[in-house]
């Protein structure tokens, strides 16, 4: 049981770290330019194809930084000739923009990479395990993408709080307006950001890929998710998509972890035998078969009881 | 149709004309849908109308919240699937137990499921609007389809769940066996719904959904509660699109969890926006263009989904009012008979905007076959041509066509649109 909880918890953490490197471009993205850029997750998907493509080519290493520059410039590319024209057709042409974006590098990666999981493997210099509890091994390769999301959310940190540029960007978030008065050019910072937004989404997909599977619908079944987490983090806010990132990790590990029903809960009581007749349907589905409701289940809660999120400062 | 946007400036006001006048499109449409079979006798035919038929409500009873009331939702096929799988468990109940419902009854049934859950979802998704609102209605179609697993009685698992249309009563005395049937019963409740949704524009409330949705803060100001007119859309759009789902019920005699899933609420999402949301008649147009294209593109080529999306980012980028929009922007034009003064213009940027998409076409074609498709060969015909895609030539005759052609579309486009600008001015002067 200690050995689940231990493990299940390690897990939970990392697919957080990971929700949350894409999260935190994510809800940057929409706070500075008020825009939910629904492709978020394409450009993930995107890294991971392009890491896989250049793992084969040039080695894991290289292929860790020159993906993310790759779908970074891509991004900047999409926001200053496509993102921004449509801008000024309003708020539900920009999401209509991002929502067709999806569509395109879904097929783009189809045509190019097909609909089969792309064989993406753990680098060699990577696979071994890195630590043994109980009876279970812990493979290095899952505590590095630990490692790597932690550092990138410090330096993320850093650079928000302790540089020039990060000030800028903090600026811009709420006073766009301002900024631009005093001389910076929004736009381009603007593009920076969604550029390094989609960036961090690609490090995520580059790392992720060998864990995950590397297919052509890993963006649709990763992007729902993490419009869950910046709405139940509360949208634009930094800290709230950290939690909800832990929060929807863990409560995901935890319940894929745990195969318990109804049946086993009320099995042999009164109250199962009425239960076990109205709820026939889900009278035997176990907590792990429900893991992916739980988000979705997460989100209605959450805007029911508490519309802004988690820690959000405004309704949209 | 009337644009549902248009806005009446005073003293330019047209009289409304009088008698059958009035009710000349209606006539027209219903004849059109009478005489269709007609023109279009064949197997395939018959079944694609009648898909187009069911696609119609489906896009028209989404732009009730898109185009109408501003709400953008990605869960809309929820109520379409969700309709249907009410449709299709009363049709059985009713087949086994005998009972006096006639068949073309059940896509109400399907509509009153629709209805239901639209309330019980709207009350949820409604209290907000905007983004939050697209997250909420994304979310709750997750929810939907991942709960369509698990809850398998319902839903029939993966495989869905089947039922016979001729085991319910009939109509008339016709069976709805032969697909004819099927195809004028989805032409009676596309017109119906049609003429119902036209006529939901027209209320009151209508026209305060259009408030809600061009500046809620004055809608509110002036003493309507914008959350409730949005659940009231959300509820009557779930409402329409559970008759659309019923309709697909009768038809295919199959439903399952996909139909409620990400894809098929995407797909209206496409529909109605390149039809064009902000004409009543843009999703009609946008529904019969994709349905169509769904069905050629998919005999042509494996990867038509990436032309559709291109496609519809093209229009989000140069054309947001969308298919219907393009045409009611020649209105001006027609009337004041100018229409001889744009349409060279309009030929001369068609030519190379067909160039840049053959080159396109090109370039994606010979990449597929190259990466995806090398199994089959190098060998790829194209518009009637066999090359093979190992040469540069095909990559560089797509590059340069492409290039090219969209170079000189947008120089032709902007003459186009200037000779626009000319005849629209030459007609208010005359």
């Amino acid at each position: 049981m200690l050995e689940i909880i231990f493990i299940s918890t390690l897990n939970g953490i990392l697919y957080g770290m990971l929700l949350f490197l894409m999260a935190s471009g994510l809800t940057v993205i929409f706070s500075m330019m008020g825009v939910l850029n629904l492709a978020h997750a394409s450009f993930y998907m995107l890294g991971a194809f392009f890491g896989f493509e250049l793992t084969r080519r040039l080695g894991f290493w290289p292929a860790l930084v020159l993906a993310p520059v790759l779908v970074g410039l891509v991004g900047m590319a999409v926001e200053r000739y496509g993102l921004r024209r449509v801008h000024s057709h309003g708020h539900v042409a920009e999401l209509l923009f991002t929502f067709g974006l999806t569509f395109v590098i879904k097929e783009v990666v189809e045509m190019v990479w097909g609909k089969l999981p792309a064989d993406y493997r753990i680098p060699t210099s990577l696979d071994f395990p890195a630590f043994t509890l109980f009876s279970t091994n812990y493979p290095a390769f899952r505590l590095f993408v630990l490692l790597i999301s932690i550092a990138i959310f410090v330096a993320l940190l850093l650079v928000i709080k302790k540089t020039r540029v990060g000030l800028v960007v903090q600026a811009a978030l709420t006073h766009p307006g301002m900024v631009g008065m005093l001389g910076h050019n929004v736009d381009r910072v603007f593009m920076l950001v969604f550029g390094v937004g989609v960036g961090l989404a690609a490090v995520a997909g580059v790392i992720a890929g060998p864990i995950l599977i590397t297919q052509s619908n890993m963006a649709g079944l990763l992007g729902p998710i993490l419009f869950v987490v910046v709405v139940v983090g509360g949208l634009g806010s930094l800290g709230g998509a950290l939690a909800a990132s832990l929060l929807i990790g863990l409560v995901q590990t935890f319940a894929v972890a745990f195969n318990v029903s109804l049946a086993d809960l009320f099995g042999s009581s009164a109250v199962g035998a009425v239960l076990s007749v109205w709820l026939s349907d889900i009278w035997r589905v176990t907590v792990a078969q429900v893991a992916p409701i739980l988000p979705y289940l997460l989100l209605v809660l959450i805007l029911i009881f508490r519309p802004r999120g988690l820690m959000g400062t405004r309704d949209t | 149709m009337t644009q549902a946007r248009t806005i009446d400036l005073p003293g330019r006001a047209v009289a409304r004309p009088a008698g059958w006048k009035r009710y000349a499109v209606w006539i027209a449409l219903a004849a059109i849908l009478l005489l269709l079979p007609y023109v279009f006798g064949s197997r395939l035919a018959l079944s694609t109308m009648s898909l187009m038929g069911t696609m119609i409500i489906f896009a028209l009873s989404y732009n009730m919240l898109l185009g109408q009331t501003g709400l953008l939702s990605f869960g809309h096929a929820v109520f379409f699937g969700l309709g249907g799988f009410c449709a299709v468990h009363i049709l059985n109940m009713a087949g086994a137990g005998g009972w006096p419902i006639p068949l073309p009854l059940f896509p109400l049934v399907g509509g009153l499921g629709g209805l239901f859950f639209g309330v019980l979802f709207g009350a949820v998704a409604t209290r907000r609007a905007g983004t939050a609102f697209a997250m909420i209605t994304l979310g709750i179609g997750e929810l939907v389809v991942s709960s369509a697993l698990i809850l398998r009685r319902f839903f029939g698992g993966e495989e869905g769940i089947t039922t016979d249309r001729t085991d319910v009563m009939g109509f008339l005395g016709y069976g709805f066996g032969p697909q004819i049937q099927v195809y004028y019963l989805i032409a009676a409740w596309c017109f119906l719904s049609i003429a119902a949704m036209y006529g939901i524009t027209r209320t009151p409330f209508g026209r305060i959904a259009n408030a809600v949705r061009d500046n809620p803060q004055r809608t509110a100001f002036i003493g309507y509660d914008t959350s409730r007119v949005r659940f009231i859309s959300f509820s009557l759009s779930g409402l329409f699109a559970g008759v659309a789902g019923g309709l697909s019920v009768i038809n295919f005699e199959i439903v399952n969890a996909a139909q409620m899933g990400a894809v098929e609420s995407g797909t209206v999402v496409l529909m109605t926006y390149i039809g064009g949301v902000g004409n009543f008649a843009g999703p009609i147009i946008g529904a019969i263009l994709i349905t169509w294209l769904q069905l050629i593109l998919s005999d042509a080529t494996q990867i038509w989904p990436l032309y559709v999306g291109l496609l519809f980012i093209g229009m989000v980028m140069f054309a947001p009012g969308g298919i219907a929009g393009l045409l009611a922007m020649q209105a001006p034009v027609l009337a004041a008979r100018q229409l001889h003064r744009v349409l060279p213009w309009y030929l001369l940027a068609a030519v190379p905007g067909i160039v840049a998409v053959i080159g396109l076409s090109i370039l994606i074609e010979t990449t597929h076959q190259f990466s995806i498709r090398a199994a089959y060969g190098p060998d790829l015909t194209l518009y009637y041509i066999p090359f093979s895609v190992t040469s540069p030539l095909p990559w560089i005759t797509g590059l340069v066509l492409a290039a090219a052609g969209t170079w000189l579309f947008l120089r032709a486009a902007r003459l186009a649109r200037d000779a626009y600008d000319e005849a629209v001015a030459a007609g208010r002067e005359g």
